[in-house]
């Protein structure tokens, strides 16, 4: 930059690799297809243009471990486009946020309290620090099927039981778009001496867009795990990791390059910086444009009758303390159709790919990317599946009900215990040695150390008819299940 | 002055068009349109880069589109026209003095005002008393339609720009459900010969063969469209295309046309070869 001062319309990490391109070296390093050449099939896929930039760590592009230049420039005008302290390019997705930002707050034996439905990536980083979770029941829609957001009261309540706890996590929002009331939760945390973390894998838009819920920056919470790939538009696997102003930075860098690449992708790397930019830019009226697009499907879809849109209606003050308009989530259930069957339906009969079904709900994702006209199709698409397959009843679906976790041992105590295998009709009331997930949500629906009930296996076994992917246990068909011998 | 229209068929083929002069050019919310005055094929109209119809040979596009259905269906009153906002299919079927309503769908308002501008030749069938137009997209249009229409004719331009929704599973299953009982939808059908065109062509097929009881493909000879061979569907809740013809009540009607006859009628519907076999494949895959 040459002491010119930096703005949001400057992309150092783009800059600097324009630059090298222009510079035509000769590489003598890593990576070895050497600008595309040495692997011709590759090139002829993704385009040469993308296998130049495929570079590794050099002077003039900076190191992700250690950040002096052009990283660190491009890190600077991400916190400031967040509102943050720091800002951390992160190049392992956002679970790589997410255990960083955990590992950097907890350690064995310590509490973390938060609730039952988080990532999967939560879960594993207390296996792998050795934290015990403390939860907090969220919330229950009974005729939706979800789990709601955290009420202020049981936080409250989870403080004053556990008041060695280390910090609370807050899913901001959830999947389905429902927010807790961070602000008043990262007071109670702070009150408490604790820390208020934030999983914002859903909520990158939340720092741009107008009238959409608050930011875990904004709300003083302490650090929030962001996925850009999400509603950001950068690439798959990249995201940012954010602190504030009472969480040191230099600890966290630290973390982060316990478990992190040393070989960061420039691709990741520069689309991060790009997408921060055009977010900082222009997000305000490209975010504008999503929550159009979503109330719009959100009104024709209730409009062709059995399915139920929800929107802001949810909020309810506490538990629903805000909702993200731009998530499109569906309840299927007065159809006939169990969400995951939506999903398979509009897949295979209409060629449209949506996020997720589970049980009792599809999600459409819209983003800065959507065309009126396709959202067309889908509302289209949903009107026939109701016509051709609706069965007009929910007597006979099973909802997502929120399963209460009987905790016996740690994670990671639990993970690394000597552990036997049974078949998994047999393991009612044993404890749980490995990660059981239903994806869709991605939601574990039991983590190492839990007790294992007769309503868990119902659920699983459910879950399996229905066509949901089941993941996490070493037995990949999930006929058996480790417990602890 | 050398100055040629040229329009890519595929990437190693493409149809030149010596022209006169551009009469308009503008870039609407959608596409781009352009019209030209050329010496052979008269004035045409382009809509992002694609030639979407010539003073001299869109009778023939726009006689089978509406006279096939026309000779089948008994009592034809209420017509749904999706796309054709050049007015090119009104203009056809306003000559029946039987249908009492057609509904016209275009998603682009200004394809309609430059056709009435430079092409009355078309747009002469927009301004009938019968003729409501609509401007939306298609397919949100059709969605609240049930049991309302005996017609549906489907003008779309190719499944890669803003008519890619008129190609769709959801889209051939409201007309469904939007036509009678006894209705009929026909629809633009793309060409079978240069493969990527033949593939849009196959997957337009089983769609509409996974939507409707009768699916037939009627063939015509359209010297300006890619290859020449344009094929129209013809998709029905009772009427067999060629059974269900009755061509006397049509001739006496004593509608004149240039192309259509019934007699052509029977033969458009006898189809190459590779052609069958390119739809027969998708129609039983289950």
């Amino acid at each position: 930059m040459e002491g010119d001062k930096l703005t949001q319309k400057n992309a150092p990490i783009y800059e600097a690799l324009q630059e090298m391109h222009r510079m035509r070296l000769v590489p003598f390093d890593v990576p070895g297809h050497k600008r595309g050449r040495g692997n011709p099939e590759l090139t002829a896929l993704l385009g040469e243009k993308c296998m130049s930039l495929d570079v590794n760590s050099m002077k003039c592009l900076d190191n992700l471990c250690h950040p002096v230049s052009v990283i660190r420039d491009a890190e600077t005008l991400a916190a400031e486009a967040f509102g943050a302290a720091h800002a951390f390019l992160m190049v392992g997705g956002t679970t790589s946020a997410v255990q960083s930002m955990i590992l950097s707050v907890v350690g064995r034996g310590d509490e973390i309290i938060l609730p039952r439905n988080v990532h999967r990536s939560v879960m594993g980083a207390l296996v792998l620090c050795g934290a015990v979770p403390v939860y907090v029941d969220p919330d229950c829609d009974d005729d939706l099927g979800i789990s709601l957001g955290m009420d202020r009261d049981a936080v409250a309540a989870a403080i004053a039981a556990h008041p060695a706890a280390k910090a609370v996590l807050v899913n901001n929002p959830t999947y389905y778009g429902i927010c807790s009331d961070i602000r008043a939760i990262a007071k109670m945390a702070h009150d408490a001496g604790m820390l208020c973390l934030a999983d914002e894998a859903h909520g990158t838009h939340f720092y741009f867009g107008e009238g959409l819920p608050v930011s875990a920056m904004a709300a003083d919470a302490d650090m929030a795990a962001v996925s850009m790939h999400k509603s950001g538009g950068s690439l798959t696997q990249s995201s940012i990791l954010l602190t504030g102003k009472r969480v040191e930075a230099g600890y966290v860098r630290q973390i982060i390059n316990l478990t992190q690449t040393t070989s960061a992708s420039y691709l990741l790397l520069s689309s991060l910086d790009i997408s921060r930019r055009n977010l900082a830019l222009r997000g305000k009226e490209a975010f504008k444009k999503v929550v159009e697009m979503a109330e719009y499907a959100r009104g024709e879809i209730n409009d062709i009758g059995d399915w139920y849109a929800y929107g802001r209606e949810l909020i309810n003050g506490n538990s629903v303390c805000d909702f993200d308009v731009t998530k499109l989530a569906v309840n299927t259930l007065k159809a006939g159709l169990a969400g995951i069957e939506v999903y398979s339906l509009l897949r295979d009969e209409y060629d449209i790919q949506i996020e997720f079904g589970d049980l009792g709900n599809i999600l459409a994702y819209l983003s800065i990317g959507d065309r009126v006209r396709d959202v067309e199709r889908l509302i289209g698409a949903l009107a026939e599946v109701r016509r051709r397959f609706g069965r007009g009843s929910s007597a006979k679906l099973m909802k997502q009900e929120y399963i209460e976790p009987e905790v016996v041992l740690s994670p990671q105590e639990a993970f690394y215990s000597d552990s036997v295998s049974v078949p998994i009709e047999q393991t009612a009331g044993k404890v749980c040695a490995e990660f059981v997930m239903c994806y869709p949500p991605g939601i574990p629906v039991l983590a190492p150390g839990e007790r294992i009930t007769p309503r868990v296996l119902e659920y699983i076994r459910y879950a399996k008819e229905k066509g949901c992917q089941m993941t996490g246990p070493e037995d990949p068909d999930i006929t058996r299940l480790n417990v602890i011998g | 002055m050398d100055l040629w229209f040229s329009e890519q068929h595929t990437k190693n083929v493409k149809l030149s068009i010596r022209v006169d002069k551009q009469l308009y050019s503008t870039e609407s919310e959608f596409q781009r349109i352009d019209v030209f005055d050329s010496p052979e094929f008269g004035r045409f109209l382009v809509l992002d880069g694609y030639m979407m119809l010539t003073e001299k040979d869109e009778f023939i596009y726009h006689e089978m589109i509406t006279h096939v259905p026309m000779a089948v269906h008994p009592h034809v009153r209420d017509v749904l026209v999706i796309g054709g906002g050049d007015g090119g299919a009104c203009r056809e079927l306003i000559r029946y003095n039987d249908i009492e309503r057609i509904d016209l769908v275009d998603i682009d308002e200004e394809v309609t005002r430059v056709c009435r501008e430079y092409l009355p030749f078309t747009a002469c069938g927009l301004s009938d008393e019968r003729v409501h137009t609509y401007f939306e997209d298609g397919l949100k249009f059709i969605r609240s339609k049930v049991n309302e229409y005996d017609l549906i004719i489907v003008d779309s331009t190719d499944p890669f720009g803003p008519g890619e929704g008129l190609f769709t599973r959801e889209f051939y299953g409201n007309c469904y459900k939007a036509l009678r009982a006894d209705g009929i939808m026909v629809n633009q059908h793309e060409s079978p010969f240069y493969p990527e065109d033949a593939l849009a062509c196959q997957r337009a097929h089983k769609r509409i063969v996974e939507s409707f009881p009768v699916s037939r493909v009627y063939q015509a000879h359209i010297p300006t469209y890619p290859s020449g061979h344009w094929l129209f569907g013809f998709a029905s809740k009772k009427y067999h295309p060629l059974k269900d013809l009755d061509d006397k009540r049509w001739n006496a009607r004593g509608l004149k046309c240039k192309y259509y006859t019934t007699t052509l009628h029977k033969g458009a519907f006898y189809i190459p070869a590779y052609v069958e076999e390119l739809l027969s494949n998708v129609e039983h895959t289950d």
